[in-house]
């Protein structure tokens, strides 16, 4: 990972750390205005894989993200990255939020925004020079976008907004990343040049975690999944973890939900 | 600047230097979306310079020591961001409730404070009401010059910190987890709409100098898709406005500079907003014609 044009940094890199784990929660509890959005939650996230965060609306699959990310306030318990704090680790860790979180009609270019995934590296007053930008060209590329750089967001499809993040994640050269619904409303063909790209991060020894809505696809996508419901209700091996009981517990009284689940997993383990 | 006497040519220079930096500020405001940011806390330096004046009163000054006034409207501005913050956290309710509130009850202070004095034996000689549409034209150079300077620090600081502040407005979140002290930055961002507000004060009045704010960021913002292109237009438009703002209110007696400044900017925006390439009424009209028509 260590690249000649990386300045000296306090941060080691993520191949030091390869025993730890990328990602360890002990006793977490976060709550909004009193109400616990996440309680007492324990988890230890296996290295180079695919992970999936899934649970209802409202189970706090966003809400563990962000407190990871030191964006919200917890209320108790202890987040570590390699084995050490989120803010001691900073340069190791890659943030994908939801699209909606910022307006596409700022005055930017899709390669302006994903520049911006080079600045944790950069210092306040450094100008983003030519390695950034070849960094963030090559970012663009690997998720299909090298035409679009120059185009104003706004004038990009969803689907291409979403690249766009995910382009800029990548230009943070991070070992872990958090991707809050990266599969929210886009394309087939989108949701394939995504899942593509996190496969090909896996392979380079990186570490994706991802809130993810649709159990048709989710066996398919991660190598382990957490199913959360304010509480993790069960976190391991995707085959040997997603069951009908656990999905049951996760999305509580919902039946109309579940049986519905329950209706395209066996429809997806007949095909 | 030939032919027009020493006087004028020195309010046009400050005013344009000033309508740069309102139009660089602005920028951030309308980014950030806090425009009605600018709005509050360029009311609440009404009851700061009331305040100010009623202190230098009563400590034997005349009260019209410009830069004790103009003190009391930094503090009046600063006490303004506060009660937004922290209405804002306490009540929860939303940044534009908020703002609107300090808004309303600032001026509305500032104006009782304001018509007691002026009831006052000394108060009506005083000339606060000034600062509400300004007196350019009665500016002594050494005013315009700090004027001047204050404008230039702003949008060096905003030039300087470019990168910074385009994230910030951009993606709050996201300059969050590389660890950018997003508190400081937005600090900074109201303290640099706050300077300018008050480096106008003299010049335009309030009212006037937080339509500058707004106007040539919004008219810059209608012609390019470009932030690297959006600061620099800005602070051309509100540079252009002052000084063809001065230059109106010099051509006839009785014309008063802020307000003629202001309306020049207004008229930049209109055409703006009528033929600006992608967003303009002419271009949004004849593109659904486009969309519009068969074939």
């Amino acid at each position: 990972m260590t690249t000649a044009d990386q300045p000296a940094s306090a941060h080691p890199t993520g191949c030091e750390h390869s025993s730890t784990s990328p990602l360890s929660i002990h006793a977490l509890t976060v709550a909004y205005h009193r109400r616990p959005v996440l309680w007492d939650v324990d988890l230890d996230v296996p290295a180079q894989s695919i992970v999936g965060v899934i649970g209802p609306n409202g189970a706090g699959k966003s809400t563990l993200l962000k407190a990871c990310l030191g964006l919200i306030p917890i209320s108790s318990g202890k987040v570590r990255v390699y084995g050490k704090p989120y803010e001691e680790q900073r340069a190791l860790v890659g943030y994908v939020p939801q699209r909606e979180s910022v307006d596409w009609d700022f005055p930017v270019t899709a390669l302006e925004v994903v520049m911006m995934g080079t600045f944790g590296r950069l210092g306040w007053f450094h100008r983003a020079g030519k390695q950034e930008r070849a960094k963030a060209r090559e970012a663009l590329d690997s998720v299909g976008l090298a035409d679009e750089s120059h185009q104003q967001i706004g004038q990009l499809s969803g689907g291409q907004q979403q690249r766009v993040f995910l382009a800029r994640a990548l230009a943070q050269s991070a070992q872990l990343y958090l991707m809050d619904e990266p599969f929210a409303s886009v394309d087939a063909a989108t949701e394939q040049a995504i899942i593509a790209v996190l496969r090909r991060m896996r392979g380079e020894g990186r570490t994706v975690i991802v809130v993810h809505h649709d159990l048709e696809t989710a066996r398919e996508y991660f190598d382990w999944v957490i199913l959360l419901n304010t509480r993790v209700v069960a976190s391991g091996p995707t085959a040997t973890t997603m069951t009908h009981e656990r999905l049951r517990q996760t999305y509580g009284g919902r039946l109309t939900l579940l049986d519905e689940a329950a209706q395209r997993m066996q429809k997806a383990q007949l095909g | 600047m030939i032919g027009l006497d020493y006087n004028t040519q020195v309010v046009a220079a400050a005013t344009a230097l000033l309508g740069g930096a309102a139009g660089v500020a602005g920028c951030l405001l309308l980014l950030r979306r806090r425009a009605l940011m600018g709005d509050a806390l360029g009311h609440a330096t009404l009851p700061g310079i009331a305040a100010a004046y009623l202190v230098s009163v009563a400590m034997g000054g005349t009260g019209k020591e410009p830069w004790i006034l103009l003190a009391g409207a930094a503090v009046g501005a600063i006490a303004g961001v506060i009660a937004v913050l922290v209405i804002r956290r306490g009540a929860r309710v939303s940044d534009e409730t908020a703002m609107a509130i300090v808004l309303g009850a600032f001026f509305g202070l500032g104006t009782a404070l304001l018509t007691v004095i002026q009831a006052s034996p000394k108060g009506h000689q005083a000339g606060l009401s000034s600062f509400i549409l300004g007196h350019a034209a009665s500016m002594v150079a050494s005013d315009l010059r700090a004027a001047s300077i204050v404008a230039l620090a702003c949008v060096a600081l905003v030039v300087l910190l470019t990168k910074e502040l385009r994230l910030l407005c951009f993606d709050e979140s996201f300059a969050r987890t590389i660890g950018r002290p997003v508190r400081w930055l937005d600090a900074l961002v109201l303290l640099i709409v706050t300077a300018v507000v008050i480096a106008g004060l003299q010049a335009v009045g309030l009212i006037l100098i937080l339509a500058l704010l707004i106007l040539p960021a919004t008219a810059a913002r209608l012609c390019t898709d470009r932030f690297a292109t959006l600061l620099p237009l800005a602070a051309a438009l509100g540079a252009v406005s002052g000084v063809g703002g001065t230059l109106v209110s010099s051509s006839a007696p009785n014309l008063p500079t802020g307000p003629c400044i202001v309306l020049f900017a207004a008229a930049l925006f209109a055409v703006a907003l009528i033929f600006a390439p992608r967003r303009g009424l002419l271009a949004r009209a004849s593109a659904s014609r486009v969309r519009g028509s068969p074939s």
